[in-house]
């Protein structure tokens, strides 16, 4: 360091001038922040309850079974009436697709939303820090005077409380999610008599230790260091994106007020610090965009309450564009935004196409395999006999019988297809075999169609394949 | 250190200097330093719990006593473990028995693959028809030499196969030989050549071949009157065959046709079993010490030969 500090050509503070202004939050400090009403924290309320589908959701019943069950020992995924079953999964890969393209429009339009009032980091956390709040002060001070007082035995049953309370929604989070995936009912049965599955178990208490760690400990430090989508995100912004920014031309120069102090002479910002405050990664806002800033908007309710003390307008902390700030540039419609058309245009197609799957959702899975080794044999009586491999799949919730026939090769006759009785969610592989007089073959390679007909039922079953024969 | 973050030219360095550019000494996030003390502490515990380090002739064991071999012989041993009521079974069935069963046919059959392709596929090929012109039977076709019922299949792999068809190069003038040919093309194609005809059993071929040429199931001659031939169907190859015969010692360019024996043992049990019914006994009487002598070779277990047999049947040609 000496050696640098005796050169005079380099200027170490000019330097470090910019990078000062960063404060990095490695952890050490837990940030309390203050809890003020506002819109946006109504908001995020709204957008935290969204979250109780999570709790409630398994205990909705639909025809005596579960509404909603993602089973899969059985492998099939049941929603309400409809079964999915693995054929069908590419309507999986689409939902997936919309979601992440919703991700990236909603943050190209208004910012990091997902952060901000729904992911499950932020919203746990939220909750977190207000029992903790509740039960250890809600400001620095009072928690600071909390942690630095003698250990009592109210201050011991005091914290027994916090960490009880957050093991016990910790283990909610857990017994929720498995109650997705296996009879919700049951779960609590199996688990008020010991006799939950280890499975099951294990996942309750990765999901209690998790929601422990990550809400009551890590808390912003994962939206710091451990989320990629908090930074995936900051790339969907361009200077059309509306954020929670810092009007900086009308709020500087900042200075504390005085008494009857007129604003018009000075900046708006009272340099209060409530926004930095109420801030849930503990960012000052008024140093502009930043990694922490998870656009939860509110510094804005902060803000506009000081704003109402000193009579002056809403908005020193507000929704805007970058354009909007510092080019005075109107706000462009979301027509007019290529990315937006984009993105709206992914989304359409995959909802279209999760539509399509929902309404044209097959009842049977028929598939029919040509025998690879040998692809034909020569009969004594010279006829080719090719072989096939009948798979079909029941999907619907009744026991069928199908009629198998074949249809597009004349003088084919079919050979070990009897009629079929599948049940629900079986499939059965039968061997098939077809057989042609070689006189009335007429390519080597001609195709062929497996018919199924369904007994009492309009299901239509149908699968083309091609029946082979040696070079004429 | 934490009032220092506000002020990073105040925090010391490392002394490493890059342009200008300084390396800072500010700590390391307290989340990851403990992550990394805990990683390296899991170190030490699999150290102690797993075979780590080298020493001269071997590593250390470990206190779990784990070795990759012993793990892959407990996941053998799993396998086994749901195999055994299936094999167990299967052993007190009859073929016959297996082919009704679609559990035990569905578990024969996924359970040969792998038997058929170690011992069967080399000649027959992986899925029974083997390589056009190598001179081996198809297993899939409707023509069998020694008959194509389940049991049958069976006695043939217990067995053991070898043709025999004694060279005529010695035997024959030329000309009849050709007319020989003629008549097996013509038996083929369906087609009456009365001269021919004629020679075959002037000759003595309806001996082995039957007076209607269709061949005999106990000897395994081949039927000419099918669009199957056992070797080739090509008039040289015909040629060939009549001229040099199968099997025949006293002949060098002979034709070479051996189904090795898979269970002498077996093959001693059906043939008594066989016996027995034919001659009204039950067969479940009988007494194997009379029939058995300890000796018997066996390449491949009951159970296992069952299993093709059902197998080579499934192919697609079973009678």
């Amino acid at each position: 360091m000496s050696e640098v500090k005796n050169n005079p050509n380099i200027n170490i503070d000019d330097l470090y001038e910019d990078v000062s202004e960063w404060r990095i939050n490695t952890g050490d400090i837990k940030i309390v922040a203050k809890r003020l009403p506002g819109g946006f924290r109504t908001l995020k309320w709204l957008g935290m309850s969204v979250w109780s589908i999570l709790f409630l959701g398994p205990y909705i019943r639909f025809n005596g079974a579960q509404a909603v069950l993602f089973d899969l020992p059985q492998r099939q995924f049941n929603i309400f009436h409809v079964t999915i079953y693995p054929q069908d999964i590419w309507m999986l890969s689409l939902t997936l697709l919309f979601f992440a393209i919703l991700l990236a429009a909603v943050t190209s339009i208004a910012g990091r939303v997902f952060c901000g009032y729904f992911c499950f980091q932020t919203v746990w956390t939220d909750i977190y820090t207000w029992i903790e709040g509740k039960i250890e002060g809600n400001t620095p001070q009072k928690a600071l005077k909390f942690s630095k007082a003698p250990w009592t035995i109210n201050k011991l049953s005091l914290k027994a409380l916090k960490h009880g309370l957050w093991l016990l929604i910790g283990l909610f989070t857990g017994i929720s999610f498995v109650a997705w995936f296996t009879d919700a009912y049951q779960l609590w049965d199996d688990l008020f008599s010991f006799q939950v599955s280890l499975t099951a178990l294990i996942i309750i208490a990765s999901f209690t230790g998790g929601t422990y760690l990550f809400a009551g400990f890590m808390r912003e430090q994962v939206c710091f260091w451990l989320c990629p989508y908090a930074r995936l995100q900051g790339v969907m912004y361009d200077q059309d994106t509306v954020l929670p920014s810092y009007d900086a031309e009308r709020g500087e120069p900042r200075a504390r007020v005085k008494k009857g102090e007129d604003f018009s002479t000075r900046g708006s910002c009272v340099d209060c610090n409530v926004c930095v405050a109420v801030c849930p990664t503990g960012i000052d806002i008024r140093k502009g965009q930043q990694e922490g800033c998870i656009t939860c908007g509110l510094c804005i309710d902060a803000c506009d309450s000081i704003m109402d003390k000193t009579n002056q307008p809403h908005g020193l902390i507000r929704y805007a564009s970058y354009k909007e700030l510092h080019h005075n540039a109107p706000v462009v419609p979301l027509y007019k935004r290529f990315r937006v058309i984009i993105y709206g245009l992914i989304l359409l197609l995959a909802l279209s196409g999760i539509v399509y799957g929902f309404t044209h959702l097959s009842p049977t899975e028929f598939k029919v395999i040509h025998e690879r080794q040998p692809l034909f044999v020569l009969l004594s009586d010279g006829s080719i006999q090719n072989k096939y491999t009948v798979k079909l799949l029941n999907k619907t919730k009744n026991t069928i019988k199908v009629h198998f026939d074949i249809e597009g090769l004349e003088g084919a006759i079919l050979h070990g297809l009897d009629d079929m009785e599948i049940e629900p969610g079986k499939v059965v592989p039968v061997t098939a075999l077809v057989r042609v007089h070689r006189d009335q073959l007429d390519a080597d390679l001609i195709p062929i169609v497996f018919i199924g007909k369904v007994e009492n039922s309009t299901i239509a079953i149908r699968y083309e394949s091609m029946f082979m024969s040696p070079k004429q | 250190m934490a009032e220092n973050k506000n002020k990073p030219t105040q925090v010391g360095d490392t002394g490493h200097v890059w342009d200008g550019i300084r390396e800072l000494d500010n700590p390391c996030p307290r989340w990851w330093l403990n992550a990394l003390y805990l990683s390296g502490l899991i170190v030490v515990v699999y150290f102690v719990l797993y075979p780590s380090l080298p020493l001269v002739h071997e590593s250390t064991k470990g206190l779990l006593g784990w070795t990759q071999i012993n793990e892959y012989k407990e996941d053998l041993a799993k396998v086994e473990a749901k195999r055994a009521p299936f094999d167990d079974k299967l052993a007190a069935m009859s073929v016959n028995e297996i082919l009704a069963d679609q559990d035990m046919l569905n578990y024969a059959i996924g359970s040969s693959k792998v038997l058929f392709g170690d011992n069967c596929a080399a000649c027959h090929g992986t899925g029974g028809a083997p390589a056009a012109g190598a001179g081996y039977p198809n297993l899939t076709d409707d023509d069998w030499l020694y008959g194509g019922t389940v049991d049958e299949i069976e006695m043939s792999i217990a067995k053991g196969r070898q043709g025999n068809m004694p060279a005529h190069e010695k035997l024959l003038k030329p000309e009849e030989v050709d007319q020989l040919v003629k008549f097996a093309v013509d038996s083929s194609n369906g087609v009456t050549n009365e001269a021919g005809l004629a020679l075959f059993n002037a000759k003595g071929c309806f001996a082995c071949h039957g007076a209607d040429a269709k061949g005999i199931k106990a000897m395994g001659s081949a039927n000419l009157t099918d669009k199957i031939w056992r070797f080739s169907g090509d008039e040289d190859q015909i040629r060939h065959t009549i001229l040099h015969g199968v099997n025949d010692a006293s002949d060098k360019l002979t034709r070479v046709a051996v189904m090795p024996q898979w269970s002498q043992k077996l093959s001693v049990m059906l043939q008594a079993r066989a016996y027995a019914i034919a001659d009204g006994e039950d067969p479940d009487e009988i007494d194997w010490t009379d029939e058995l002598d300890g000796t018997e070779a066996e390449r491949l277990s009951e159970t296992d030969i069952k299993k093709l047999a059902v197998y080579v049947h499934q192919f697609g040609g079973g009678q």
